[in-house]
This record gives structure tokens, C-alpha cells and sequence, in this order.
């Protein structure tokens, strides 16, 4: 069969192939990253741009693909397969679609490989870049992410479908006829997207419990179990991050940049300006299987709470203690424990912070990673120190609540931190650089005290004792009722 | 030589009507669209590189890919627009076709102009239909999504018959096989043209816009 074929023809064509398949790897896997993909057209030729497309080369993908492949190519009964699977958080898995590189024996003797069948394998690709967009898996692996990953696969040898469920339809992405074989590319798709519970987890894989592990280097990676497929997240790395698959690149032999316009029927291989250049595979950087890792790890969340906040003790809240109040404040906002002093329970209840404030308290946020970190609910003080029940003494002097009561509002329980606090500006004020202007003096008294008479335990128990005395002051008074009426004449 | 014809349907609401346009012009021009060709001396070329750029649709569910060249996509979008634009002044049926013919053009001895002999057709067939409630809207979405899907794997079935394709040209000739109008990318030569059907099914107007730069005649 080969004999038709010329040395130089038969090399080409096994280069295609080679390269048209680790082309359609990269195709596929990068269809399913999760992302639009987008590259650049040129138009001056850069001699890697296999078939004349800008398809991005991801050092990890070569690797697995090449490492499937293990020198041979893809011929009749040894098909590549690219196995697309999605694995849920929990650790469920399940077979999307499985894409299928063929070769079967229907040959075409007289397509002429360098020119024909190059520019078809081109115009396969570009089929297959329209149709990864095209199956459902496209849509599930946009949304990838905290629930779920996908994950790709690649063997060689016999298509293995079984794992698509019932039903599932297989889609023809194109043929290229060669000398050797004609070269089918299509994808088995799963139809049934019913979960399948009963599938057994995998052995040794780590729970995927969020998305953070993902983006790290995999503990075990190097054991993977074999059926266990590689995530479809990689992000590129860095350009300083050489990586064991740096090396990866510069091997890759400069693809045919040249073409004839010369009438097909001459043989085009003997035409001196047809560049192919092979060059030795370069062996040597082909370490374990190590993820490189891509994002950063999503931190944990920053559930910075003031109770989780050290707790530092306060400003020894002596009377210049207010002026200081730039550090006052920052330990207030860290405080959980109440303040016993009742001074000190004055700077809490000037120091609230509030939003939309004059003098933005950025004393108080630096310490703690969350913004708004002090309206995070603090733990209720308990009552002996709560303002409104105990007052707090009247304030030592005016001047030092200046710089810190525009920032307030009133204090309280921990409830009332749940409102923002807007500043308070009377009506008819002056702008309240001065001392004890209309808005000062508002906080200052706006919460007075109880009258002592009007405090219910008080005036219950007077009223029981005015109960209990009337019968002796109603006695008193009949004894002096002659006074009573010579006063009330005395008014007449 | 017979032109290859295929004839492409789809119904849509009428917001849907140019995202749907653009991802299947753009779906076919991918597959008809090469590199900017350099040519060499001893008669060899060399062929640029073409990317590819994926464009999500705000109105269907649907992603397609289409060649990475800003010029190429503002000339098929302002064809889409005007198609999109006739169909809605036409009236309420919406009933229209765009065509997307490639073809070769042929040099003819003065005083006859060049031919243009066209070698495959692509007919998109629109039916644009009203919709009451958000609720179908978004069932629309959906369905027209699975709708596309279905013609780019028609479109990419077609094209990988592998069917006649002009020959690459020498320099000279190359200004009959392809446009090279194009910075980035060299699209064969096309043209787009639109026609707007009534209600009675008969072609009122039948419109023909030249969106790309003819030879003229003479």
C-alpha cells in the first residue's frame, strides 16, 4: 500500500497526522476550559501555526496526548479518543462525550498529501472548533465551577462508549481521505443527563470539595488512577514559569509554511522551497505529571468577625483618651469584651463608626480584612455597662468629643449596629467645626436619662406606699380639717 | 462546473435575527477563510495564520466561532444589519432570505466585463415570529440555540464533503479566487446579498447590495 507513496510523502503524511491530532487534543480540551477562547490571526506566517490556524499549544495537554499517543499514530483499529467527563463537588462522575480520532482503510491514492490533504486537515480543524461549541458538554463546561469540574482523558486503542448512558448521538465532525486511510473525526455525545447515583467513586481521588484544589498541585497527582481524568482548568502560566513542560515548545517541528502554486500534478516534495525541517524530539523535560498550578488558591473566606479579632485591650480610656481616639477607635472596633469602665463605656458609645461619616474612621477598618468590618455584629455588651440603662456620666469636657462625635450615632445594643449610620446635620445648624454647636448638643442629650419618678419599678413601688399611707393621711387630715376650711375662706 | 446550493432554515423571534445571521455567515466564512497568502519567488506561497475568536449570543443560548479579523466581521455585520433592517420595515410577516454566494470570477476580453461565475450558495431562509411572554422568550432562547447547533453541523457536513473548491491561484489570478481586500485574513470571494418575501410569498424586492469591491465593468 505503501508503495505508491514516496518516502518523503509518507513522512509528511505521518506528521500531519501526528500534529493534526495533538492540534485536535488541544481543540477539544481547550473548548471545554470554561472559557472563549480567542487568538490572534497573522499575516505573516510564524512556521509552529500547524494548518494555518492559531490553535494554542498547552504544554500539560501535549504532554498527556503525546504520552497517550507513546510514539505511535493513529491508525485503523487504534483510534485516539479524547474522553470528556464532569465530576461533581461530592465526587460523582459521569461521561459527557467521548471524541474519536479514526483512521479507517478506504484510501485515496491520488490526493496529493502535501498540498490536498494538509489544507483539508486545516479545514477539519476548523469544523471541530465550530462543533466543541455545538454539544451540550459546551454549555456545562461554562459553567463549570464551584459544583462542578470537567475533566478530560485521552487512551488510545479501542473507542470505549459506554460510559455515555442510553441513547447517546454521535455527531460527524469530517473525513479526510489519505493515501493511507481516510481520517473520520466525530464525537459520541451523552443524551441522558439524568445523574447516574449508582456509579462507584473513584479510589483514590481526593474529595473534591471545592473548587480550591483545583488550583494547587494535586498531592497525589502522580497516582492518579488511570480512568481518573485531568481537570480542563488550566490557566497559562507565567512566562518566567518554566515548568517541566517549558521544553515542550521548542519541539515541536516547524510545520509546512510553503506551498506551490505550481499545477497539481507536479510532484510538489521536489520543489526546494517546501520548508519542513524536522528536528529532534526533545526527550529530555519529561517529568511527572505535575499540574502546574494556575490561579493562586482561592483563599478561604475572610470570616473575620470582631469576636475572631485579637483581642486587644482598649485605650485606658482616661480623659485624653478621646483625643487619642485614633487608636481608640481601632481597638474599640476589635473589643469584644465590654468595657468595664464607665468612661471607657463612653468611648463606646461615641466611637460608633458610621458610614458616610465626615472623617471616614480608617483606623478602625485597617485592622480587620473585611470592609465595613465594624458594623459585624459584636457581642452585646452586657447591661451594667449598656448607656442607656446606666447612663454614662456627663462628659468631662466638651473639646475632646469634637474630633470623635461627628463619626457617631448612637450607641446601644448590638442591634442597632445593623443600621448605617448617616450623619447627623440639624436643621439650621452652622457646620459643626465649632464646639457644642446645635448637632453636638442634640447627641449629647439626646438620650437623657429616665426621670426618677417615671421609672416604672419606682413609681410602682410609690404606689403602693401611697396606697398604703392614705388611711394614716386621711386620719391627719380630719384631724386639721378646720385649718383646711379657714384656708379655703381665706381664698374665697 | 454546477454551483453547489444549499438552502438553510431557521425561525426566529425578531431580536434573534442578526445574532442568528452572524453565527451562521460567519460559521461558513470560518471554513472559507484562509491565511493571507505571500508569495514567493519560483512561484511558491506561503499562508498566514488564522485565528479564531468565540462570540457569545445575548438573545440565544448559543456560542459560535468566527475568524479572528475586525474587518471581516464589520462587513457581515452591516449586511446582517441591512437585511435585519429590511425585514423590519417590510411589515409583520418577516419572511426573508440572505444569501452568501461565493464565486470565481473569469477575465473576458474587452469590452466584455468579468464574469462571476459563482461555485457554492449558501441560502439562509428567516422566518421571524412575534412571541407574547417572557416565559416563550426564554424558551425561544433555548430552542433557536438547539436550532443553530443543528445547521452548523449541516453547514460543517457540507463543507467536509469536500466538494469542488477553486484552485489555488497563481499571483496573478488571485484576485479572481479570493478576496484580499483583508488585512488579516483572506476569505474567497463573496458576496452577500437579501431578499424580502411578503405575505403572499412572493419576492417584493428583490435587493441587491455588492458588499464587496467588484471589478467594475470597464
Amino acid at each position: 500500500m505503501d508503495s505508491d507513496l514516496s518516502p518523503q510523502d509518507k513522512k509528511d503524511l505521518d506528521k500531519f497526522i501526528k500534529f493534526f491530532a495533538l492540534k485536535t487534543v488541544q481543540v477539544i480540551v481547550q473548548a471545554r476550559l470554561g472559557e472563549k477562547i480567542c487568538t490572534r490571526s497573522s499575516s505573516s506566517p510564524t512556521g509552529s501555526d500547524w494548518f494555518n490556524l492559531a490553535i494554542k499549544d498547552i504544554p500539560e495537554v501535549t504532554h498527556e496526548a503525546k504520552k497517550a499517543l507513546a510514539g505511535q499514530l493513529p491508525g485503523i483499529g487504534r483510534s485516539m479518543c479524547v474522553e470528556i467527563s464532569l465530576k461533581t463537588s461530592e465526587g460523582d462522575s459521569m461521561e459527557l462525550e467521548t471524541w474519536c480520532l479514526e483512521m479507517n482503510e478506504k484510501c485515496d491514492k491520488d490526493i496529493k498529501v502535501s498540498y490536498t490533504v494538509y489544507n483539508r486537515l486545516s479545514v477539519l480543524l476548523k469544523s471541530l472548533l465550530a462543533i466543541t461549541r455545538v454539544t451540550p458538554a459546551y454549555k456545562l463546561s461554562r459553567k463549570q465551577g464551584h459544583d462542578y469540574v470537567i475533566l478530560y482523558r485521552i487512551y488510545f486503542g479501542e473507542v470505549q462508549l459506554s460510559g455515555l448512558g442510553e441513547g447517546f448521538q454521535t455527531v460527524r465532525v469530517g473525513v479526510v481521505g489519505t493515501p493511507v486511510g481516510t481520517v473520520t473525526l466525530s464525537c459520541a455525545y451523552r443524551t441522558n443527563l439524568a445523574f447516574m447515583s449508582n456509579r462507584q467513586f473513584e479510589r483514590s481521588a481526593p474529595i473534591m470539595g471545592i473548587i480550591v484544589d483545583h488550583f494547587v498541585d494535586p498531592p497525589c497527582s502522580s497516582q492518579r488512577p488511570a480512568n481518573m481524568g485531568q481537570p480542563c482548568n488550566y490557566r497559562a502560566p507565567d512566562e518566567e514559569d518554566g515548568g517541566p513542560f517549558a521544553g515542550v515548545q521548542d519541539s515541536q517541528e516547524v510545520c509546512t509554511t510553503s506551498f506551490s502554486t505550481s499545477p497539481p500534478s507536479q510532484s510538489i516534495h521536489h520543489n526546494s522551497a517546501h520548508v519542513l525541517l524536522p528536528q529532534a524530539l526533545h526527550a529530555g523535560k519529561e517529568g511527572g505529571v505535575v499540574l502546574v498550578p494556575a490561579h493562586p488558591p482561592h483563599g478561604t473566606d475572610a470570616h473575620l468577625t470582631v469576636e475572631h479579632a485579637p483581642n486587644t485591650p482598649g485605650s485606658s480610656g482616661d480623659d485624653d483618651g478621646l483625643s487619642q481616639s485614633g487608636e481608640g477607635r481601632r481597638d474599640e472596633g476589635r473589643r469584644s469584651v465590654s468595657p468595664s469602665d464607665p468612661v471607657e463605656s463612653l468611648n463606646a458609645f461615641t466611637r460608633k463608626v458610621g458610614a458616610f461619616v465626615n472623617k471616614p474612621s480608617t483606623q478602625v477598618t485597617a485592622s480587620l480584612d473585611l470592609p465595613f468590618a465594624a458594623f459585624a455584629p459584636r457581642g452585646l455588651d452586657s447591661e451594667e455597662n449598656d448607656p442607656m440603662v446606666q447612663p454614662p456620666d456627663s462628659p468631662p469636657c466638651p473639646s475632646p468629643l469634637q474630633a470623635s462625635l461627628h463619626s457617631q450615632g448612637s450607641e446601644g445594643s448590638g442591634q442597632q449596629d445593623d443600621f448605617v449610620m448617616v450623619d447627623f446635620r440639624p436643621a439650621f445648624s452652622k457646620d459643626d467645626l465649632l464646639p457644642m454647636d446645635l448637632g453636638t448638643f442634640y447627641r449629647e442629650f439626646q438620650n437623657p436619662p429616665q426621670l426618677a419618678s417615671l421609672s416604672l419599678h419606682i413609681s410602682s413601688q410609690s404606689m403602693a406606699d401611697d396606697l398604703d399611707s392614705l388611711p394614716e393621711k386621711l386620719a391627719v387630715y380630719e384631724k386639721n380639717i378646720d385649718e383646711f376650711d379657714a384656708f379655703v375662706d381665706m381664698l374665697q | 462546473m454546477n454551483c453547489r446550493s444549499e438552502v438553510l432554515e431557521v425561525t426566529v423571534e425578531a431580536r434573534q435575527v442578526e445574532e442568528a445571521m452572524l453565527a451562521l455567515l460567519h460559521t461558513i466564512l470560518l471554513h472559507r477563510s484562509t491565511g493571507k497568502f505571500h508569495y514567493k519567488k519560483e512561484g511558491t506561497y506561503s499562508i498566514g495564520t488564522v485565528g479564531t475568536l468565540d462570540i457569545d449570543c445575548d438573545f440565544i443560548d448559543f456560542t459560535f466561532v468566527r475568524v479572528s479579523s475586525e474587518e471581516l466581521d464589520r462587513v457581515i455585520r452591516k449586511a446582517v444589519s441591512e437585511f435585519k433592517d429590511a425585514l423590519n420595515n417590510s411589515g409583520s410577516d418577516g419572511m426573508g432570505q440572505i444569501s452568501l454566494e461565493f464565486y470565481q470570477k473569469k477575465k473576458s476580453r474587452w469590452p466584455f466585463s468579468d464574469e462571476c461565475i459563482p461555485w457554492e450558495v449558501w441560502s439562509i431562509k428567516v422566518n421571524v415570529v412575534n412571541l407574547a411572554n417572557e416565559q416563550e422568550r426564554q424558551i425561544c432562547r433555548e430552542k433557536v440555540g438547539e436550532k443553530l447547533g443543528e445547521k452548523v453541523i449541516n453547514v460543517v457536513e457540507v463543507i467536509n464533503r469536500h466538494e469542488y473548491l477553486p484552485k489555488m491561484p497563481t499571483q496573478s489570478e488571485v484576485d479572481n479566487v479570493f478576496d484580499t481586500s483583508l488585512k488579516d485574513v483572506q476569505p474567497y470571494l463573496y458576496k452577500i446579498t437579501y431578499q424580502i418575501t411578503d405575505s403572499l410569498g412572493t419576492s417584493v424586492s428583490t435587493t441587491m447590495r455588492r458588499l464587496i469591491k467588484d471589478t467594475l465593468a470597464l
